[in-house]
């Protein structure tokens, strides 16, 4: 894991201090609520319905135990004593006092941890994937290069106040577990034929009210270029993007309005200028990064063997463990997902649980997946046993990773000032009327994602089923999507018809997945299926 | 509290600035103003005979300016850089790093809060138009 030195220290450190003055100034009435609005939102302080929300940056989403005991601590002392995991890997609190805000950020800078640029128009949190340096299917551990755009990105003085906000997500494997196609900047590292390392560019995905799936702008992009290639794809945006409409101001809309070969001819031309600029780090800077995140100490010669005669054990190993590259090693994913629970909360005493058990069994990591769940990435398989028992008895393991139940929701009208309808109930509801495992486990893997507005927080576009809340003439009404995927198959899904009340819509989803049961060939999930039979069936079943 | 500040130490420019239609228009101006969307590297032929150009910044969020700066002190502009308008203090150090040094803002700025503003970073991560070391350069001096 990455270790602050001196430089990132003090810079940390500085921010705290440039927030409290900022604070101050604001409670003084030294400069107004506009004024300080961009100066809050770029440390993640948003006002929402009841409360400050406080979003704390998860560098691409990885944590030790130190830092995640510290969010605990803190949800304890200044919130309600729990945390949201969000789908950015970043974690809110929902009822921050203005005042606290600087000493909690101050706590936060004691264990390397921040909030800068988890809002505003500006590059956020660098999210990547969760089972980075674990799985067995990457070229390449994608952090470092995360932790370099972090670095790079961190106050940086052309790209403070874009258009819009701006979400760049790394990966290096084929199989995508951070959805980079639905995100400003997607960066996937492979090889070209020459066994070289280089990124896969994509620019211009997102959700919102305008989805769109990013094409590639560039095939292969040297990783000795990386940064001042990332320049000029920003400054092309910072000068051209729209300003005169907030929900046209996103990277996608100008990618989409001149064409992808335009926007990349046109950040081609800029970077010929910008790299003669001596942008790029030396590689020294690349590795002195890369070599905190070495792979751990895993020991040799260990068993993969399993006794499974616990059959609850069982069912979660089948369902929440996943195949390590390390034999003898496996990766756990922690469920955040209980039935009747609020998709991605926490208790501080889940929080201090999960930090033990990382810092026990893992080698002192954690990962927050933009799933909404956590991960302890190197875990031996002999361990497992120990694990789950203190899992489940702490209301942590639920085998339901990827079933219908593992729903992202955003906070919705719960918590959110721009929610037009409530997602939680949603979400408790559906998880209710799914509650069988086995029935779960029958319809294998289904994404199930909810947003309570058009600004797609919840991911609805990309869910293999989708749920969009909107305000109908004063009422809460949900709207169905099917198709949509966040994966390495990444698409947009379609809505159905006609929306429905909060039973209605789950009555919808229960009439669509039996209409799945019974047109699904073996081993097909409900994606594949509806990708091969389209929308009708499923319409007749749910509107008759 | 101040309405105009100069990071320069030449004499100011007298000549008021005129717009970049009527500078290219024209032959021996010697000051400009941009609007935040005009092209800053359509100055770039005639950039010897300036000595000052103002940059508009018509609001606060509109960042388009930034970027303006880059472009011409990446091309050798060593004259005066101004942004006018919608500047707020805790803009102003990324301004600085962008190659801006002399600025009106629209409402006038508390020099105490700006000085502690300006001071407030020992180090930045990324090179800029400031001339300033990034610490990756710092790292492996």
């Amino acid at each position: 894991m990455y270790k602050y030195d001196q430089y990132d220290q003090a810079i940390v450190d500085a921010r705290v201090e440039e927030f409290r003055d900022q604070v101050q100034r604001r409670l003084a009435g030294e400069i107004s609520e506009d004024q300080f609005k961009p100066l809050r939102l770029m440390n993640g302080l948003y006002l929402q319905l009841h409360a400050y929300m406080l979003r704390v940056a998860i560098p691409y989403g990885t944590l030790d135990s130190r830092q995640m005991r510290m969010l605990a601590h803190i949800a304890r002392k200044y919130d309600k004593d729990y945390g949201h995991f969000t789908t950015r890997q970043n974690l809110q609190y929902n009822w921050i006092k203005l005042e606290d805000a600087a000493d909690i950020l101050a706590d936060l800078a004691s264990v390397e941890m921040h909030a800068i640029q988890t809002s505003g128009n500006c590059i956020r949190n660098i999210s990547s994937d969760q089972f980075a340096g674990a799985a067995a299917d990457e070229v390449t551990d994608p952090r470092p290069w995360a932790e370099l755009l972090r670095q790079w990105s961190t106050f940086h003085p052309e790209f403070s106040y874009l258009p819009r906000k701006f979400k760049i997500a790394v990966i290096a494997a084929e199989e995508d577990r951070a959805a980079v196609k639905l995100h400003d900047i997607g960066l996937q590292i492979h090889r070209n034929d020459a066994g070289e390392l280089g990124f896969r560019v994509f620019v211009g995905g997102g959700m919102g009210r305008t989805p769109m799936v990013a094409p590639v702008i560039r095939e292969f992009l040297p990783t000795a270029d990386f940064v001042s290639y990332m320049e000029a794809c920003l400054r092309v945006y910072n000068r051209y993007g729209r300003r005169d409409n907030i929900y046209k101001a996103r990277i996608k809309i100008l990618v989409h309005e001149i064409g992808a070969e335009e926007y990349a001819r046109q950040v081609e031309e800029e970077w010929a200028h910008v790299k003669t600029l001596g942008l790029d780090p030396p590689a020294g800077e690349f590795e002195r990064i890369a070599a905190h995140f070495a792979p751990p100490a895993f020991e040799g010669g260990l068993s993969d063997d399993l006794d499974r005669t616990d059959p609850d054990f069982a069912l979660w190993l089948d369902q929440n463990v996943k195949a390590h590259k390390q034999p003898g090693y496996a990766i756990v994913n922690i469920s955040l997902k209980p039935v009747s629970g609020i998709p991605g909360d926490a208790s501080s005493a889940q929080i201090d649980l999960m930090a033990d058990l990382a810092e026990r069994y893992s080698f002192d990591e954690l990962r927050v997946t933009h799933a909404q769940n956590i991960v302890l990435p190197h875990v031996k398989k002999a361990d497992l046993y120990t694990i789950w028992q203190q899992l489940e008895a702490n209301g942590l393991a639920t085998p339901n990773l990827d079933l219908i139940s593992d729903i992202i929701a955003c906070p919705g009208l719960d918590y959110c000032s721009l929610a037009n309808a409530r997602s939680i109930p949603v979400a408790q509801k559906i998880a209710d009327r799914f509650a069988g495992l086995d029935r779960q486990r029958d319809l294998g893997e289904l994404k199930l994602k909810i947003s309570g507005c058009i600004n797609a927080c919840g991911h609805h576009h990309a869910g293999h089923i989708g749920i969009l809340g909107v305000d109908r003439k004063g009422t809460e009404n949900y709207q169905l999507l099917l198709g949509g995927s966040g994966a390495e198959d990444a698409s947009l899904g379609r809505i159905t018809g006609p929306g429905f009340d909060e039973d209605g819509v789950v009555d919808a989803i229960e009439r669509t997945v039996e209409k799945y049961r019974e047109l699904r060939t073996e081993g097909e999930r409900f994606l594949d299926t509806y990708r091969r039979v389209g929308m009708d069936p499923f319409k007749e079943a749910i509107y008759g | 509290m101040v309405e105009f500040l100069r990071f320069r130490d030449d004499v100011p420019h007298e000549e008021p600035a005129v717009t970049l239609d009527a500078f290219l228009g024209q032959t021996n101006a010697t000051a400009v103003r941009l609007e935040s969307d005009e092209d800053a590297r359509k100055l770039l032929p005639q950039l010897g005979q300036l000595a000052l150009i103002e940059i508009a910044f018509p609001k606060f969020r509109d960042g388009r300016g930034y970027s303006a700066a880059r472009i011409l002190r990446e091309a050798g502009y060593e004259g005066e850089l101004r942004a006018a308008g919608d500047v707020l203090v805790d803009q102003i150090p990324l301004m600085r790093r962008c190659g801006f040094d002399s600025f009106v803002p629209e409402a006038a700025i508390d020099p105490a809060a700006l000085e502690r503003a300006l001071g407030r970073y020992d180090d930045v991560y990324q090179k800029a138009a400031d001339g300033r070391s990034p610490v990756w350069a710092l790292r492996h001096g």
